[in-house]
């Protein structure tokens, strides 16, 4: 992957299909450039046999080919910088996926492209809901549909009108973010 | 600044709307976003195409939605347009600017753009 926003749209949509109702993306850095990312959310869950199975890239839950390269993908992007991944996982509760990354390390992904990823995200399963903080030291970028949908009422979050604004509304935030890595 | 309250006059506008949407009869563009599409640039292309239906005030008709791995990796990023009473045309390996042209000539004029299609490889 170019960028890890692809990573995470890539390993977020799991979460999606897992019928989550809840889903948070949070992406930390802090003063010494360790970026951590969680993906967490309140979806179907997995028995300690498939967690510890998820990260081969022969190991799917698809019944129609064998091989799922998402979490396979995100790990190699977080152990190339010589981070980590760590999957902790329900079944009927949740899964939260952590991954920390060197955002120093010369093998680091640049995160591009968040804005992208979140209204790709938003506009796929517009009836779920997301909460996505991007935190750095004097800086934060946050959005939560829950409280869009309090404005919204039963107009869908996926409208392209809707869609536009949120990604106008994150973009004008990382304006004053200044700039991701 | 983007402010809630500019969200809310939006959703006042959508309300009429919503309820004329058919899009049973419209037409529908879906582009794999599997890891595979993910990887080879469909997150561009499916923004783009969100953003021709918007420019040309045409979302009460033209659908774009996001599907899995359809199992052409190969191909990726794939982009299916269905439109009612005619047969699924499957384009294959594109990027933002063939998305531009398939709005053009396929979406908006009619004429599949042959080159791009899965038949053609």
């Amino acid at each position: 992957m170019k960028e890890l926003s692809l990573n995470i749209l890539d390993v977020t949509e799991n979460s999606v299909s897992a019928g989550a109702k809840n889903i948070e993306v949070s992406l930390i850095e802090d003063e010494k450039g360790l970026l951590t990312l969680t993906i967490g959310d309140n979806g179907c869950g997995m028995t300690p046999e498939v967690v510890k199975s998820v990260i081969d890239p022969f190991y799917t839950t698809r019944t129609t080919r064998k091989v799922g390269l998402g979490v396979p993908l995100l790990k190699m992007a977080a152990e190339q910088t010589g981070g980590s991944i760590d999957i902790k996982s329900e079944v009927g509760v949740g899964t939260t996926v952590t991954a920390t990354f060197d955002t120093k390390s010369i093998d680091f992904t640049p995160i591009g492209d968040m804005v992208s990823t979140m209204t790709t995200l938003i506009m796929g399963a517009p009836d779920r809901d997301f909460e996505y903080i991007h935190r750095k030291p004097g800086a934060e970028v946050t959005l939560s549909t829950l409280q869009l949908r309090e404005v919204l009422g039963d107009v869908s979050l996926g409208e392209p009108e809707i869609i536009a604004w949120i990604k106008d509304y994150l973009t004008e935030q990382y304006n004053n973010f200044g700039g991701t890595n | 600044m983007k402010s809630l309250a500019e969200l809310a006059a939006i959703r006042d506008k959508m309300k009429n709307k919503v309820a004329i949407r058919d899009s049973e009869t419209g037409t529908r563009i879906v582009v794999g976003m599997a890891t595979c599409g993910i990887a080879a640039g469909a997150r561009p292309v499916l923004a783009q195409f969100v953003e021709e239906v918007a420019n040309a005030g045409l979302s009460d008709a033209i659908t774009v939605t996001q599907t899995g791995c359809i199992g052409i990796c190969q191909y990726e990023p794939v982009v299916e347009v269905y439109e009612a009473g005619k047969d699924k045309v499957t384009y294959v390996k594109m990027d933002v600017d063939k998305a531009k042209r398939v709005f053009a000539e396929h979406i908006q004029g009619g004429r599949i753009v042959t080159e791009y299609t899965m038949d053609n490889k």
